[in-house]
């Protein structure tokens, strides 16, 4: 009588329990990746002897200093709000030779960051990140892009890496460098 | 009355073989978006906001240093340490850390190898700059600064 009722069946009621068990042992041993940050290259150890013995020109140079307090000098003067920041990368780097003062060429152009000791880390990476913003943004410029958009260029994609690589030419046809040069710092502070 | 009894009885149990492949549903996407946790961390990690951020592109070629104050502060103090594996180290371990990470990449991606940095937000820049100075050394000079990404309004 009962065995001709409907067809048998495996008993997968306990199924969702091992899978719950599954479940909690990835929740809990895993993170999410976090693996998103600015990069930047350092530059290389300096030889011991002949240190700064290539001079650059000093207009070619943007100087940004921060001291133990985390106050700002930008080319020997005083910055009290960092968003003031990119603007004058930016004019500094795409000067090619108009303003005396400023880059002969954006390729010969450095940004130069040196830091105290005793300067905050959440100071040194937001200053960085305006520094690389100012060349982001010239280079988003460059092939029409928001920053934003820019930032997501997948460089899979032939055709966003087309764009990624036309972005860094210059409209003199050569190559803008993202030349930030992070300085030895100095002992003051603690 | 026994139509009746018969009726509720066989609405009594709800079918749940659909459930194991709900639960099994989110099993998947856990397993597929998070990373299994390498190292036992020892020190605050609390990241710095930034808006210009880059992903990691390969992560076989990234290697992790952890700097902060460390979280038995009775045990360690509050001056912020480096931890690289599951140990603390002091800037000069970090030479025969690089190496060893080297060696475990392939000849031609040595020199690209990526040092992620993952500094807390209350750190001071001088053990940041003592362990870029042992990178140096070690000529790991691709370096990245894990941060999260900072809100548009703020």
């Amino acid at each position: 009588m009962a065995r001709d009722r409907g067809t048998p069946e495996v008993n997968a009621g306990s199924m969702a329990d091992i899978a719950f068990l599954l479940l909690i042992f990835f929740l809990v041993t895993t993170t999410i990746a976090s693996d998103k940050g600015v990069s930047l290259r350092l530059p290389p150890k300096a030889p011991d002897t002949q240190q700064n013995e290539v001079r650059k020109n000093e207009r070619n140079i943007f100087k940004v200093l921060v001291n133990s307090s985390d106050r700002v000098l930008v080319n020997n003067e005083p910055m009290t709000d960092l968003n003031e920041l990119r603007p004058l990368v930016k004019e500094f780097v795409m000067n090619y030779g108009r303003d005396p003062k400023l880059s002969e060429s954006p390729k010969d152009a450095v940004v130069s960051f040196k830091a105290d000791r005793g300067t905050s880390y959440a100071t040194y990476i937001e200053i960085l990140d305006n520094l690389k913003g100012a060349y982001n943004e010239i280079y988003a410029a460059n092939v029409g892009l928001t920053v934003e958009q820019y930032l997501k260029l997948d460089r899979k994609k032939p055709r966003e890496k087309k764009m990624y690589e036309d972005s860094k030419i210059g409209r003199d046809g050569n190559k803008i460098p993202m030349s930030i040069s992070i300085a030895d710092p100095t002992k003051s502070g603690s | 009355m026994s139509k009746f009894k018969k009726k509720s009885k066989a609405s009594q149990d709800i079918p749940t073989s659909a459930l194991p492949d709900i639960i099994f549903m989110l099993l998947f996407f856990f397993m597929t978006t998070t990373t299994m946790r390498t190292d036992d961390i020892k020190v605050q990690q609390r990241f710095p906001a930034a808006t210009q951020l880059s992903k990691i592109e390969k992560k076989s070629l990234v290697s992790y240093i952890y700097v902060g104050a460390p979280k038995e502060t009775s045990r360690f103090g509050t001056e912020p340490v480096i931890q690289i594996n599951d140990v603390f180290a002091e800037p000069k371990d970090l030479i025969l850390y690089v190496a060893k990470e080297k060696d475990k990449l392939a000849d031609y991606e040595r020199d690209q190898i990526t040092m992620a940095m993952k500094v807390d937000k209350e750190a001071k820049m001088g053990i940041v700059t003592d362990v870029q100075q042992s990178l140096k050394d070690a000529n790991a000079l691709k370096v990245l600064y894990t941060s999260i990404q900072k809100r548009k309004d703020s």
